[in-house]
């Protein structure tokens, strides 16, 4: 479902994505994982088209991310890692701002029933904590069923019963066949999601292997111990 | 014995009218003076040219004229040219007969006295480079009066040479020149004495009016606009008197040089606009006084250059470009009592040398105050601002008109003058504007 | 997609206020000075560098600093199937429209109130050019800036430039060469700011007579004439069009 060949990024010195390429399929949830600064985000900024890569090509279902595409992140839904709204708007403006703009015939508001969100609506973007922010962007990230589901930390901020929730509804959208990304430090968290890891180090992919794999290749069953053995061990 | 009664009859039934309309005039009198020596031969013949009898051209009318003789010319068209008159005649025109020279020369030679000359339409006089043509050409004379005609398309309209005494009224002289070189001036003066110019009207000539060594002489009422060159331009002529004329979208406005005991009073001089178009340009001007003009719409309304002692007061100057630019060779020139209204800029000067006074005017943009309530304001007024002069040394400062930045360099200039001339000032500036 | 995004950014302006406080500014500005001054031409020149100076001003800095602070905004919207230049553009037209309306109802309405000729449709043109060019440039500012705080102080720069250096500089330029023929490059270096080519265009209506009298030779044959007034609309046009179009090719090439 994405592909991406060889992309460069640099900002200024700093090269946030060296050479990567990496293909990711329908019906996956993948981890990406990394320290601080690995490049993560920016991987993920590239597939949306918010950071543009100095070379290298991105395809999302088939199609070419560039400046004069625009219309494939219809098959997206992003949730960043802090999300940001224009403070004097109302949660249930932008979440109306967002349905006009996508103007998805069916929506998925079952995380917002979940979230119990309806009930803080009039509540303005500038005001709300943290964490209630993190939902906005979860419940915005999931209305217009999308394709793919690129979340940027999702569960940072969030109480442990959102958390749940937030991670039972990622399980039912890929069990549905929807492509997930997620990017965590917080690994144990991920264990019973996720399909594949990513693991990134100063802008590049260290390894890409399936979650059976690594358990096989390091025999444990826990996916922090699993990635802490591989990187030990060296092995790539 | 009819014709004897019969010419005085029409000239004292012309003077009566002529008196009335100068009723109070102290003119009259001398212009009825001239009148009867007009009239004064014993025997006087009328002749009669039409094209329809005996006499059929005015040059036989002319010919068979004698001394007090008068010539009535029914109306019709008449090709003639270079008609030469050297007696003491009256020429009427009944019914505007037309004397179309078709480009051939002048029309009428005057040289003679008491000549009287009315009613015609002078046409195409064509024009040389060689000499001066006019229609109505007057040289060595003595008591000339050209009376109501109209000339149209003529090289010169009258030109006086040389003469003393003519009268020069209510005539129509009309040309369509375009540039200065090929065109000959309205009413041309040189070397005359005691004219009187009264209520003509010039348009499209070179100068409107030009007088070269011209004195003891009357202009009054006459229109002058539209010329391609100068309204009025005269020099080297003294003691001349301007009362009431209109000078009006000259293509120079008005310039007078080097003369004195010039005498100007309510003329209007509006709408001169242009390059190097003046109001009126006074250059080497002395002993004279300017009052009660009025000048709206020039770009730049009185130009002084070199000019000394003469009296400018109670003078309007209404949205002009430069109200005054007055050079620092004028000296003992005095300004009172005018007012300065809605122009872009007062005063100009060109060094910090000022030696005229510029007392108790009024300045619509003066900002002071008037705590004795004596309608005088209470501190002095510098009427040249800093960018009035920068422009008037450099015109491409025009670009920044009415910038912030102009604004607050007027402003601080006006707190400590560095450039502008201190003492150019007014130290008693009317609060409201004079009733003129 | 354009039109929805312009309503949102209109709605975000107008609760914002600052809209509100810079048209009742203006129109308390107007009407004073329509009132005060008996003289009503004189009236327009105090008006002149009102409008020279407070709306570039205005416009500028409003701009400059709403882009920055709806870069929340910009960022939920990049990553939404919307093209940036639509992004951006709504965000121009947002601004644009709202200020706009302000000098409209603020010194507009007065304007053709008190003078319904040349004069009032050219007070309200003029003010209208440089809103859209000082909006534009704003966003050029802003797009080509990450940082606030410096993006707020270009644009401070800009407008003292456009405001007052740029003129100081034209003087210094003309004592400078002041032996030589100017007129031409006066009115090529007319061009190259827009507040003095609007202050030119206003005073060619409102108080023609001084511009064109004197040595307006050249000013009134460029400036009075068919061409130059083609030159004068484009070259306003290019103001606007071009720093604009600049921070679009920026906009959308940056990382958010």
């Amino acid at each position: 479902m994405i592909q991406a060949k060889h992309i460069t990024k640099k900002f200024g010195r700093l090269k946030a994505l060296d050479d990567v390429s990496v293909q990711m399929n329908a019906g996956e949830c993948i981890a990406i994982l990394g320290p601080n600064g690995c490049g993560k985000t920016t991987l993920l900024k590239t597939v949306l088209g918010m950071v543009v890569a100095d070379s290298g090509e991105v395809m999302v279902k088939n199609e070419i991310v560039k400046k004069s595409n625009w219309q494939y992140r219809r098959h997206i839904g992003y949730m960043p890692q802090i999300g940001r709204y224009p403070s004097n708007m109302k949660i249930a403006d932008v979440i109306n701002m967002m349905k006009d703009i996508r103007q998805n015939g069916e929506l998925n508001e079952e995380l917002a029933s979940a979230f119990d969100l309806p009930a803080l609506n009039q509540k303005k973007m500038g005001n709300l904590s943290g964490g209630t922010t993190q939902k906005v962007s979860a419940v915005l990230a999931f209305m217009f069923n999308p394709d793919i589901l690129i979340l940027d930390e999702p569960t940072a901020g969030l109480d442990p019963l959102s958390s749940e929730k937030l991670k039972a509804k990622i399980k039912a959208e890929n069990d549905k066949g929807k492509l997930v990304i997620i990017t965590s430090h917080i690994l144990s968290e991920l264990d019973d999601l996720v399909t594949e890891v990513i693991y990134m180090q100063e802008g590049k992919i260290i390894f890409h292997k399936k979650i059976k794999t690594l358990q096989e290749e390091t025999g444990e069953i826990k996916l922090s111990k699993a990635i802490a053995s591989i990187l030990q061990s060296g092995v790539k | 014995m009819f014709k004897i009664t019969f010419i005085p009859n029409i000239i004292l039934n012309y003077l009566f009218k002529f008196s009335d309309k100068l009723k109070g005039s102290r003119y009259s009198l001398s212009i009825s003076l001239i009148l009867c020596i007009g009239i004064s031969p014993s025997y006087a013949g009328v002749i009669i040219v039409d094209k329809s009898q005996a006499i059929q051209t005015v040059q036989q009318g002319i010919s068979q004229a004698k001394n007090g003789d008068t010539v009535y010319v029914q109306a019709g068209v008449y090709h003639e040219s270079k008609l030469i008159i050297e007696k003491s005649i009256t020429l009427i025109g009944k019914g505007w007969p037309v004397i179309d020279a078709q480009n051939k020369g002048e029309i009428f030679f005057i040289r003679s006295r008491n000549v009287w000359l009315q009613g015609f339409k002078l046409q195409h006089t064509g024009r040389s480079d060689l000499k001066e043509i006019g229609a109505v050409m007057i040289y060595d004379s003595y008591a000339i009066t050209v009376l109501n005609n109209q000339i149209e398309d003529a090289n010169f309209g009258i030109s006086v040479q040389n003469s003393k005494c003519c009268t020069i009224k209510d005539n129509h002289i009309k040309a369509f020149n375009k540039d200065e070189v090929l065109s000959g001036n309205g009413i041309h003066g040189w070397k005359a004495d005691s004219l009187i110019i009264i209520g003509n009207t010039i348009s499209g000539h070179r100068d409107g009016l030009y007088f070269e060594f011209v004195k003891n002489s009357l202009i009054w009422r006459n229109v002058s606009t539209q010329n391609v060159r100068y309204g009025i331009h005269f020099m080297f002529s003294n003691n001349n008197t301007y009362i009431g004329n209109i000078f009006e979208k000259n293509e120079a406005g008005v310039a007078v040089m080097f003369s004195s005991k010039i005498q100007m009073y309510n003329n209007y001089f509006y709408d001169n606009w242009g390059d190097a178009t003046y109001g009126i340009l006074l250059k080497e001007i002395t002993d004279s006084h300017i009052s009660g003009n009025s000048f709206v719409q020039n770009t730049i309304a009185l130009q002084m250059e070199g000019c000394s002692r003469i009296m400018i007061f109670k003078n309007k100057f209404i949205n002009n470009g430069f109200a005054l630019k007055i050079q620092a060779s004028c000296d003992d020139n005095a300004f009172t009592s005018n007012n300065f209204i809605a122009n872009t800029f007062d005063i100009a000067t060109n060094g910090t040398l000022v030696l005229n006074t510029f007392d108790g005017n009024y300045w619509d943009k003066y900002e002071g105050y008037d705590l004795d309530r004596n309608k005088i304001g209470d501190i002095s007024f510098h009427p040249v601002s800093l960018y009035s002069m920068i422009i008037a040394h450099n015109p491409a400062a025009l670009m920044l008109f009415r910038s912030f930045m102009v604004t607050l360099l007027d402003k601080s200039e006006k707190l400590m003058p560095i450039i502008t001339p201190e003492s150019l000032v007014d130290h008693f500036p009317h609060m409201k504007p004079f009733d003129l | 997609m354009m039109r929805k995004i312009i309503k949102y950014v209109l709605g975000d302006i107008i609760r914002n206020k600052m809209v509100l406080v810079y048209t009742i500014l203006l129109f308390v500005i107007s009407l004073s000075v329509f009132n005060i001054e008996t003289n009503t031409s004189k009236g327009i020149l105090s008006l002149l560098n009102i409008i020279l100076l407070i709306v570039p001003l205005t416009c500028i800095i409003f701009s400059t600093i709403y882009i920055y602070n709806s870069s929340e905004f910009i960022e939920l919207l990049v990553s939404q199937p919307i093209k940036r230049k639509t992004i951006w553009y709504s965000l121009y037209f947002g601004l644009v429209l709202s200020l706009s309306l302000a000098y409209i109802i603020g010194i507009g309405l007065p304007a053709l109130y008190y003078f319904p000729n040349a004069k009032g449709l050219m007070i309200l043109v003029v003010g209208l050019f440089l809103t859209w060019v000082f909006v534009s440039i704003a966003l050029l500012i802003a797009g080509s800036s990450r940082d606030k705080t410096k993006g707020i102080a270009i644009a401070i720069v800009s407008w003292l430039f456009f405001a007052i250096f740029y003129d100081i500089l034209v003087l210094f330029i003309l004592f400078q060469f002041q032996d030589y023929p100017l007129e031409g490059a006066m009115i090529v270096l007319s061009f190259l700011n827009p507040i003095d080519l609007s202050r030119i265009q206003l005073l060619l209506q409102i108080d023609a007579a001084a511009i064109i009298g004197y040595t307006g030779a050249v000013f009134k044959i460029f400036f009075g004439r068919g061409l130059g007034i083609l030159i004068c609309v484009l070259s306003m046009c290019a103001w606007f069009l071009i720093p604009l179009w600049l921070s679009v090719k920026i906009f959308q090439k940056r990382d958010i």
